[in-house]
Parts: C-alpha cells; sequence; structure tokens
C-alpha cells in the first residue's frame, strides 16, 4: 500500500448560508486550503467531489462548483453522489496506482433550501417505501425502537451520547448546537420522533469541506505531521430495511475488520453518527471502548452537512492527528437509511 | 458595485418534479397485481421462508425469486414510531403510527401506516390487519393502512 | 459467443425464470408499471453575485462578474471565474446590445413552453462588454434571416413589470447595424465588439 496522507483541510458548516451559494462559499475553503500549504491546483493531480442534486434541487448541480476548482485548462476531475469521504476514497484508488501525488477533495450541501428529512425520503425504495414518504427521522425511530427494546442501549444512555456530544461541541468553532445540557435535561424532553428526542437528531448544517491528499515525501514536504491513511474501506448493507437486523451494524463492522482498526489503541474516534443511535451502533460495531474518546468535534450531533460530514470526520481526525492531541484514530462516513453504507478510515500519526 | 452589500436575501419557491412512471417487472408487478385484486403476496426462498414485499432476487443469496405466494392479511408490529402531523406528501390524512409489520406467512417486515388515536394505543407485537382504499389501482398505497386486529 | 460480446437478443438466464403467481387471483391483467411522481418543494437563494444580477435586471440593467486575474466578464455572473477559479469581487455593466455569437431554428412546439409559436430563434446572445454570452430568444426577424454576427438589443417588459428576473428580456432583435464580422472563431471568449 502505497502512502497517503491528510496534510490540509478546511471546513464551514452554519445553520443556513442564505447569502451565497455553493460554489461562492466553497471557492475560499478550496482556495484557502491549498494556500495553506503553499500549493495551486496546478500541483493537483485529481480533484474529486461529492454532492447531491436532490439537496440541491438541480440536476447535475456539482458542475457549479466546479468552476471553482480552476478548471482552465482541463484538470483530471470525478464526482460521486455521496459523502465526500467517497470521493476521498475514489482519489486514494488513483494514488494507490501510483499516477498523481497529489489530490484534492471535497464535500458540500445547502440543505436548507428544502426539507432535509423529506429529501431523503427519496432515497427509499422507489416502488414499497418511497411513495408512503417516511421521512428520515421516522426511519431512524423505527431502528431506535428495535434497538432500545433489545435491551442493548436505553434512553439515558442515549442521553448521554447527546449531552457528551453537546460538552464537546462547545469546544469546536465549526459546531452549531453548542448549548450543553444535562443527561436529566434530555431525559425530559418531548420526544420528535418517538422515541427520539430532539438532542438524538442531528444539528442540520448548511456547508462544506475540503482536504488535501499527498503522498509519501510530498505529504512530508506539505505537513510536519501529516496523518496516514493506513486502512480504508467501505461496505454496504442490504437497501431493503425487512431483511437488515437495524440493531447491528454489518457493513461498519467488516469495514472496520478490513481497516484494522482494531490492530492497536484508539486514542479517538470521529464517527458519521447522524443520531444518537447510530454512534451506538458504530461503536459496538468497531469495538471501540472506554479508552477511545469519541467525537472530540462534538459529531454530526454538533453539525450535519449532508454529504460533508463523513468527509469532516477524516479532516476532524487527521487536524487532531496533526496537531499532535494523539496518534491513532478511526473516522467513519456513512450514507443511506438506517446508516446502509459504512466507510472506515484509520489514521495515524508518526 | 456598490449595492452587492446589500442583506435582504432573495428568494423564490422551486419545484423540483420527477413526475416518472415506472416499469415493475414480474415480481414487483405480481405483487402490485395482488394488492389491486386485494391480497397480499410475498417471495418464496429457497430455504421456504417468505419475503414480504417479494424482491426480484433474495438479498442474502441473490438467488432469482421467482415463486409468488399469498400471505395473510394480518401480522405483528416489528417496531414503530407515532407520525404526528402527516407530512406533505404522505398519503395519510390524519396523524398515524410507521410500523414494521410481519404478515402471518411472512418472514421479513414491511413499512405501512398505523391508525390508532395515539402512541399509547401502539405497541411491539401489536396484532395489526390490513385497511384496503375502495379503488385500487397496484400501488403501495392500495393498502389505505392497518388497524388493530380486534377492530378489523 | 466468445470473448466479453453478448448477443443482445439472448435474455441473461437469471432473469428469464418464469415468475409464477398464485392460482387464487387468477387469470387478471399484470400491473406493469406504476405511477411514483415526485415533487420537491425549496426555496431557492440564488447567491450573493446572482441576486445583484438579478436586482440589476429590475433596473434594466444587465451585470457581469469581472475576473479578478483576466479581466474576462462573465454574465450571467456567478461569483467566480472559471478561468481562473477566483471568487469575483467586482461587477460591471454590460451594454443591452451585442451580437449573436450562435443560434438555432426550433420548428417543433414545446410542452413546457406554449408561449413559444415555432418556428423561433433561440441564440447566444453576447452584450458587448461581456465575454461569453447566454442562450437568448431572437425575434423580430424572419428565422431565415438571423445569422451569426447579427447586431441585437435587448427588448424589455414594460416598466410597471419589472421584476427581479432575467426574464425581463423577452427577446433581442435586431439595431440594424453592421454585422459583428467574426472573420476568426477565436474571438470567441474574448470581450464582444473588442476585436
Amino acid at each position: 500500500m502505497r502512502d497517503v496522507a491528510v496534510v490540509a483541510s478546511m471546513q464551514r458548516q452554519e445553520p443556513s448560508i442564505d447569502n451565497e451559494s455553493e460554489v461562492e462559499y466553497m471557492v475560499p475553503l478550496m482556495h484557502g486550503v491549498k494556500e495553506s500549504i503553499g500549493i495551486t491546483q496546478a500541483d493537483v493531480g485529481f480533484t474529486c467531489s461529492g454532492s447531491s442534486d436532490f439537496i440541491a434541487g438541480q440536476a447535475f448541480s456539482f458542475v457549479m462548483t466546479v468552476d471553482g476548482t480552476n478548471p482552465v485548462p482541463p484538470i483530471s476531475e470525478s464526482h460521486v453522489e455521496m459523502d465526500g469521504a467517497w470521493a476521498l476514497y475514489e482519489a486514494w484508488v488513483k494514488m494507490q496506482m501510483g499516477e498523481i501525488d497529489i489530490a484534492l477533495v471535497y464535500g458540500y450541501s445547502k440543505s436548507s433550501g428544502g426539507s432535509l428529512r423529506d429529501v431523503l425520503a427519496t432515497q427509499m425504495d422507489p416502488y414499497y417505501v418511497a411513495p408512503l414518504w417516511p421521512d428520515a427521522f421516522a426511519i431512524e425511530a423505527l431502528a431506535a425502537r428495535q434497538l432500545i427494546e433489545s435491551g442493548r442501549v436505553s434512553l439515558e444512555q442515549l442521553a448521554e451520547i447527546a449531552s457528551r456530544s453537546r460538552d464537546h461541541a462547545a469546544s469546536n468553532p465549526h459546531a452549531i448546537r453548542t448549548a450543553q445540557k444535562s443527561v436529566a435535561d434530555i431525559m425530559a424532553e418531548a420526544p420528535i420522533m418517538d422515541p427520539l428526542r430532539p438532542s438524538d437528531i442531528p444539528a442540520s448544517a448548511d456547508g462544506g469541506c475540503v482536504l488535501i491528499l499527498a503522498a509519501g515525501d510530498r505529504a512530508k514536504d506539505l505537513c510536519d505531521r501529516p496523518a496516514w491513511i493506513r486502512g480504508i474501506d467501505h461496505r454496504t448493507d442490504a437497501h431493503t430495511l425487512g431483511v437488515r437486523d437495524l440493531t447491528r451494524s454489518m457493513s461498519a463492522k467488516i469495514a472496520g475488520q478490513k481497516a484494522g482498526v482494531g490492530n492497536d489503541k484508539v486514542d479517538f474516534a470521529e464517527l458519521y453518527a447522524p443520531f444518537t443511535t447510530s454512534e451506538f451502533l458504530l461503536t459496538d460495531a468497531l469495538g471501540l471502548g472506554e479508552d477511545t474518546v469519541i467525537n472530540p468535534s462534538g459529531g454530526t450531533l454538533g453539525a450535519h452537512t449532508m454529504m460533508a460530514s463523513g468527509l469532516i470526520r477524516i479532516a476532524e481526525a487527521a487536524q487532531r492527528i496533526t496537531n499532535g492531541d494523539g496518534d491513532r484514530a478511526v473516522a467513519t462516513a456513512g450514507s443511506g437509511p438506517n446508516l446502509q453504507q459504512n466507510l472506515v478510515c484509520v489514521l495515524e500519526g508518526e | 458595485m456598490s449595492d452587492t452589500a446589500n442583506d435582504d436575501v432573495l428568494r423564490a419557491p422551486l419545484r423540483l418534479e420527477y413526475p416518472f412512471i415506472r416499469t415493475t417487472g414480474a415480481v414487483v408487478g405480481g405483487f402490485l397485481t395482488g394488492l389491486r385484486e386485494g391480497v397480499v403476496l410475498g417471495a418464496k426462498r429457497a430455504d421456504g421462508t417468505v419475503l414480504c414485499p417479494p424482491l426480484e432476487y433474495d438479498p442474502i443469496t441473490s438467488d432469482p425469486l421467482t415463486e409468488l405466494v399469498e400471505v395473510g392479511q394480518a401480522g405483528t408490529v416489528t417496531t414503530w414510531t407515532w407520525n404526528g402531523e402527516p407530512r406533505p406528501q404522505q398519503p395519510f390524512a390524519q396523524p398515524f403510527a410507521w410500523a414494521m409489520i410481519t404478515l402471518d406467512g411472512a418472514d421479513t417486515p414491511m413499512l405501512h401506516g398505523v391508525f390508532v388515536d395515539g402512541p399509547d394505543a401502539m405497541s411491539t407485537g401489536m396484532r395489526v390487519s390490513v385497511q384496503w382504499r375502495d379503488e385500487r389501482e397496484g400501488h403501495i398505497a392500495d393498502i389505505a393502512g392497518f388497524v388493530p386486529e380486534e377492530s378489523a | 459467443m466468445s470473448g466479453y460480446q453478448q448477443d443482445p437478443k439472448i435474455k441473461p438466464t437469471a432473469l428469464s425464470g418464469e415468475v409464477t403467481m398464485p392460482a387464487a387471483i387468477g387469470a387478471v391483467e399484470q400491473v406493469q408499471s406504476v405511477r411514483t411522481p415526485i415533487a420537491i418543494d425549496y426555496i431557492a437563494t440564488p447567491g450573493a453575485s446572482l441576486s445583484a444580477y438579478l436586482r440589476g435586471m429590475k433596473q434594466k440593467k444587465i451585470l457581469g462578474d469581472k475576473c479578478p486575474v483576466s479581466g474576462q466578464v462573465f454574465v450571467p455572473p456567478r461569483g467566480v471565474s472559471p478561468v481562473s477559479g477566483q471568487r469575483t469581487t467586482e461587477m460591471v455593466e454590460v451594454s443591452d446590445q451585442g451580437y449573436v455569437e450562435s443560434f438555432n431554428v426550433t420548428r417543433l412546439p414545446i410542452k413546457s413552453r406554449p408561449d413559444l409559436n415555432p418556428p423561433y430563434v433561440s441564440a447566444w446572445v453576447v452584450p458587448d462588454g461581456a465575454n461569453v454570452g447566454s442562450i437568448s430568444l431572437v425575434a423580430g426577424i424572419a428565422p431565415e434571416d438571423v445569422r451569426i454576427g447579427l447586431r441585437v438589443r435587448a427588448v424589455w417588459k414594460p416598466d410597471d413589470e419589472l421584476e427581479e428576473s432575467a426574464a425581463n428580456i423577452l427577446h433581442w432583435e435586431p439595431t440594424g447595424e453592421p454585422d459583428f464580422v467574426l472573420d476568426d472563431l477565436r474571438i470567441i471568449g474574448k470581450p464582444g465588439g473588442q476585436q
């Protein structure tokens, strides 16, 4: 495996970005991250992005943002209709082939223009489920009740996850749900979609993230302490809800094994866990224990920019390694109803 | 331009429509034919269990599934949540419960709405039965929803 | 068949199995399609640059973004220069006169635009002062007389009907000036009227 590292990243998340278009707010991030390590687009061998037309309300919406990558003369570029973490995976594979040394990856969405929880109903089975328009909270609530009634997690444990995420988010300048709240206060919240309470659901944001990958010596040139990708894998569960065990994440478990999560201690984990229940499933599937700090950024409960949140998890974990806050981290990205797809990335400092 | 500093944001309603008619194939079409005729069908799998609603391929073994069999019109709730205000596009007029329901004779649950007065009337394991729409065309909403078995 | 080629007339075997229905259903017509309409409502916000452009349209002004590196002017503006990748900071007003860079004649009706009566002309119109054009209607001239280089001017809606909309320009019509000579197609992308 060729050594590839995250060497720089930049993000922006706000409750709603009304006064700028996607390309208008992404361009400063694209330029900012390149300037932070002294490179230009001419140094970038591959550019890859993740976004969603159903969130943007526009077909082929990603082409608008490509203008910000400086595609004159034409650049090597690709796009995935997935979280930017899958764009990172595509770039990582291209770097494994040895073709390029530097890749620019980004993911973004401005979901405040629509009702995200309803838009996400369109990802369900188009014959049997989508025509009934179950929103994203309802689909998660069905899994949450099974999980709670299985006895594997309690409402109080979920409240602890929510409370701790708020504590962590309070020190993250990019988080938007930063008001701290005790477990007792969360237990007293009225359900928004029984049994899920307002603190159990993601803090939906507009924004995006831009990240730069570099290989081998280029990474060492560009960053004092690169966050090396030591393992990365993604898996999908079946789409049909009725054939899945919604109280376990098989896709995260296998991706975690393939990425080598359990090969050594994990100092901290940034998990793409839109709901408190998702965090429980992921820590369980990845076998993360008490010695691992979970979501030091506050996670997606602190700020959730759809299509960028997974990439932001990788960026947050990498930044902490670069800062010297730890030596080994796990970051995950997810997609689909009840975390149908999971990507697991293991990052290490030297 | 100096007036770009204007803080008033322009906003306009935008409706994105995909007015599609999808072809079904024989398995999904068979299930929807059943709904139109007032019966619920599942697909028999190699191990004898029944997948309902049916898929063309077994998600576990990828075997093609070609034998559609009738399942019951009553079943058991395996999980549920309460949908207080119906959301704009949902084919339900009043507050209802979402539930995963395993019909008698089937081995996998399906998603649909359950009509009860409130969340206190819902529980995992409760028995519910199909309430058919009077006019049916071969659509998942030919099932208007489910109601507690005793009130069917 | 050898290699990776498959005879398109042969159905893949896994899909060719007959699906059997329970006998109880009887010989009824099979459902073969299902309506699955999706409609999603959004509140669109155009961003800073396009907002300024739309406000300009209400004043019968056409505004473009100026590239901070190359000086090229892009209409409609998107807040970024596609040639330099830089965020634009300066907006400039371009003329409501320009030339036809290319065009086509539509002879079939379009369902979503019942107001357009074929044959009509869709043209790529480059306003004077802009480096790129945008799709526009050209009217007030027989379709067979429209040509590349034709000088045109914007025909605006009546003042009391002006909104923050690009639809304020109903169409473009000939000015009667001599044609703009595009004897070298490399002119495309250079400022209109500045050969």
